[in-house]
C-alpha cells in the first residue's frame, strides 16, 4: 500500500482528510472562540468562525454562579489520586501475576479479569447502598475507591502485565542472584524500565477520572462537591435553559489544559495508547 | 541455585524456613492483594448482591428493605417502555459500532500513507479523545440547536435544517455520530499500528504478481489486521452499551423514549424514581447481554480471525 503517491492523488487524499477533519475541529474551535464572544455573536448568521469582538466576563461569571474554583480543584485532585494509585497498585499486580510464581496465581488472575466484562453500571445499585452504608455518600470516596481498587483498574493491571511479560527475564536474573528482594527488584528494576506502559496507564486513568459522570451525579449532591463534568451541566437560568456563554467558556476551561498537554505530548500520548494498549 | 560462594553441603543441612520459593509466593500475594481485594469488595460482591436487590423492594427515603421474590422479574416481562428501551439500545449499538469501526479503517488508511505532515492530521483526528466528554456533548448540544451552529449553516446555503435534538430519528443520528466523533480516534490508532505491523513483504510479492489495490487491501490487509479489528469490535460493543452522559446532555432520553438506551433507563429508574430493586432487575439484564455478546465474539472469533500472534 506504501507507494509513492502521484501528485494528484495526494492533492486528493489532503482534500479528504480536511473535509473529514470537520467534525472533528470545528467543535473544539467552536467551543473556545465563542466562549470569548458577546452572547449575541454566538447566534450571528453567518457563525463567525474568528471572534471580532471579544467578551470575556463570561470566564469571571462561572466563578461567580458556581463554587468553580472548588469543582475545578474536585476534578484535578481526584484524578490526581485516582491516577496514582492506579499506577502503584494495577503496577504492582500487574509484574506479580507476570512474573512471580505463586500458588494460584493463575486462577486470581482470571478472577480479576473478571472486572473488564461486567460495566460498572451493572453495579452502581448496590455500589451506592455500599457506599450508603459506610457513609460515604455525598463524599469523594466513592469516585476514588471504584477507579483505583475496582473493575476500571482491571484495564491498566493487564497492560501491565502485557508489558512486564515481554520485559526480558534476564534484566533481573542478576539481581536475583544477588540476593535482592522482590520489591527491591521490582522498584529499582522492574519500574523504570516500564515507563512507556506507566504512561500509557496514567493518561487512560487520567481521562477515564476526569469524564466520569454517571458515578459523579449518583454519589455527589451538594454543589460544593461536584466535579467538573458535572458543574458544566448546571449554568442554566432561573427558567432551566443554558446560558450558552458561561456553559462554553466553563467547557473551555474543563477542556483547554488536558488538550494542551496532548498537544505538547502528543507522540507518547499516541505511540504510547498504540504500542501497550490491547497488544498480545 | 542461588548461593554460589558456599559450600551445598552447609545449605542442604540448614535450609531456612524462608526459601526463596516461598518468599516468592508471600511477595505475590503482597503485590496483587490490593487489587484482587478491590475486585472482591467492589465488583464480585456487588454482582451477587445485585441479584439479591432484585428480589427486593428498596426505598431509601422509607428505609425499608422488603422481599420481593420474582415480583421485579415479572415487572420487567410486563414493563411496557422496556421494548421500546431495547430496540433504542439495540440501534444505537448497531449504528454506532458499524460507523464507528468504518470511520476508524477508513481514517486508518488515509494516515498510513506516505504523506508530508501526516502526524498533524494524526493529532487532529486524536484530539476530540482528550476533549472532556460532557464540555464536548455541550458544544454538540449547541450546534444541534434548532437556532444553533448545523442549522445556521445550513440555512446560509439555503436549507432548513430540522431540529435535531427534537425528532426521534435525527436525535437517534445525532447522539451515534456525537459519540462516533469523540471516540474514534481511539480505534483509528489501533488500527493504523495494526496496519504498520503488516510485513511490507506481502504487498511487494502481491505486487509483483499485479494484484490490484483493493484485493490486496481484501486479500492481505484485512486478514492480517483481523485480531485488532474483533478486540476492538469487542471494546466498541460493550463500550456503546455504557454510553450515558451524551445521552444525559444531549437529549435526556428523549424525544419521547426514542434514544433511551438501557444504562440510562436503569439510571432513570434506580436514581430518578427510586425503584432500586427494579434497577437492580435492570442492571442484571444489562449484565446478561454484555456476558451473551462477549461470548458470542469470542465463539466468532474462531471462526473470522484469521492469523493471532
Amino acid at each position: 500500500m506504501k507507494t509513492d503517491l502521484s501528485p494528484r492523488m495526494k492533492i486528493a487524499l489532503y482534500g479528504l482528510m480536511l473535509i473529514l477533519l470537520v467534525p472533528f475541529v470545528f467543535p473544539t474551535w467552536w467551543m473556545v472562540t465563542s466562549s470569548v464572544k458577546p452572547i449575541s455573536d454566538i447566534f450571528a448568521f453567518p457563525p463567525e468562525i474568528i471572534p471580532s469582538r471579544f467578551d470575556f466576563s463570561t470566564y469571571g461569571q462561572a466563578f461567580e454562579l458556581q463554587p468553580f474554583a472548588k469543582q475545578y480543584w474536585n476534578s484535578a485532585y481526584i484524578a490526581a489520586i485516582v491516577t496514582g494509585g492506579t499506577l502503584i497498585f494495577s503496577s504492582m499486580a500487574g509484574y506479580a501475576f507476570a512474573r512471580i510464581d505463586f500458588p494460584f496465581a493463575n486462577t486470581l488472575f482470571m478472577v480479576v479479569l473478571i472486572g473488564l466484562l461486567i460495566p460498572s453500571e451493572v453495579t452502581i445499585v448496590p455500589l451506592f447502598r455500599l457506599f450508603l452504608s459506610w457513609d460515604m455518600i455525598n463524599t469523594h470516596w466513592p469516585l476514588i475507591l471504584v477507579p483505583v481498587f475496582g473493575a476500571p483498574s482491571v484495564f491498566a493491571t493487564f497492560i501491565m502485565r502485557q508489558f512486564f511479560i515481554a520485559l526480558p527475564k534476564e534484566l533481573e536474573e542478576a539481581a536475583r542472584v544477588d540476593g535482592l528482594g522482590r520489591f527491591k527488584i521490582f522498584w529499582t528494576i522492574a519500574l523504570p524500565l516500564s515507563k512507556p506502559a506507566l504512561g500509557a496507564v496514567a493518561i487512560f486513568t487520567f481521562l477515564h477520572s476526569w469524564n466520569l459522570y454517571l458515578e459523579p451525579i449518583v454519589f455527589l449532591s451538594s454543589p460544593e462537591k461536584f466535579t467538573l463534568p458535572q458543574a458544566l451541566t448546571q449554568f442554566t437560568d432561573a427558567y432551566g435553559g443554558a446560558m450558552w456563554n458561561i456553559q462554553l467558556a466553563a467547557a473551555t476551561m474543563t477542556a483547554l489544559p488536558v488538550l494542551i498537554v496532548f498537544v505538547i505530548a502528543q507522540r507518547q500520548f499516541v505511540e504510547g495508547l498504540a504500542h501497550t494498549g490491547l497488544k498480545g | 541455585m542461588t548461593v554460589v560462594a558456599s559450600p551445598s553441603e552447609l545449605s542442604r543441612r540448614k535450609r531456612p524456613y524462608w526459601t526463596m520459593a516461598r518468599r516468592d509466593s508471600l511477595a505475590g500475594y503482597v503485590f496483587v492483594a490490593p487489587q484482587a481485594i478491590g475486585i472482591a469488595v467492589f465488583v464480585l460482591v456487588p454482582l451477587l448482591l445485585v441479584f439479591w436487590y432484585s428480589l427486593h423492594e428498596w426505598n431509601v427515603l422509607a428505609q425499608t428493605f422488603r422481599f420481593k421474590g420474582l415480583e421485579n422479574y415479572h415487572r420487567l416481562l410486563s414493563d411496557p417502555g422496556l421494548p421500546e428501551v431495547l430496540i433504542a439500545t439495540a440501534i444505537f449499538s448497531i449504528f454506532l459500532v458499524v460507523f464507528n469501526m468504518s470511520l476508524a479503517l477508513l481514517l486508518a488508511v488515509l494516515l498510513n500513507q506516505k504523506l508530508r505532515g501526516i502526524t498533524v492530521f494524526r493529532t487532529l483526528f486524536f484530539s476530540p479523545v482528550v476533549v472532556s466528554l460532557v464540555a464536548w456533548t455541550i458544544v454538540w448540544s449547541f450546534l444541534l440547536q434548532n437556532n444553533g451552529g448545523l442549522n445556521g449553516i445550513l440555512d446560509h446555503f439555503g436549507i432548513e435544517g430540522p431540529n435535531w435534538l427534537r425528532h426521534p430519528t435525527t436525535a437517534m443520528i445525532a447522539v451515534v455520530v456525537v459519540q462516533v466523533f469523540k471516540n474514534v480516534g481511539l480505534n483509528m490508532i489501533l488500527f493504523l499500528a495494526a496496519l504498520q505491523g503488516v510485513p511490507k513483504e506481502l504487498y511487494e510479492a502481491a505486487r509483483v504478481d499485479g494484484i490490484p489495490a483493493f484485493r490486496q487491501f481484501r486479500r492481505i490487509t484485512l486478514p492480517m489486521i483481523s485480531p485488532t479489528v474483533m478486540l476492538t469490535s469487542i471494546i466498541t460493543i460493550v463500550g456503546s452499551l455504557q454510553v450515558f452522559a451524551q445521552i444525559a446532555v444531549l437529549t435526556q432520553g428523549g424525544p419521547g423514549m426514542s434514544t433511551t438506551v438501557l444504562v440510562y433507563y436503569l439510571y432513570q429508574q434506580a436514581f430518578e424514581f427510586h425503584n432500586f430493586g427494579y434497577g437492580a432487575t435492570l442492571s442484571i439484564l444489562l449484565f446478561v447481554i454484555v456476558a451473551a455478546l462477549t461470548f458470542l465474539q469470542w465463539q466468532m472469533r474462531k471462526r473470522i480471525v484469521f492469523y493471532e500472534n
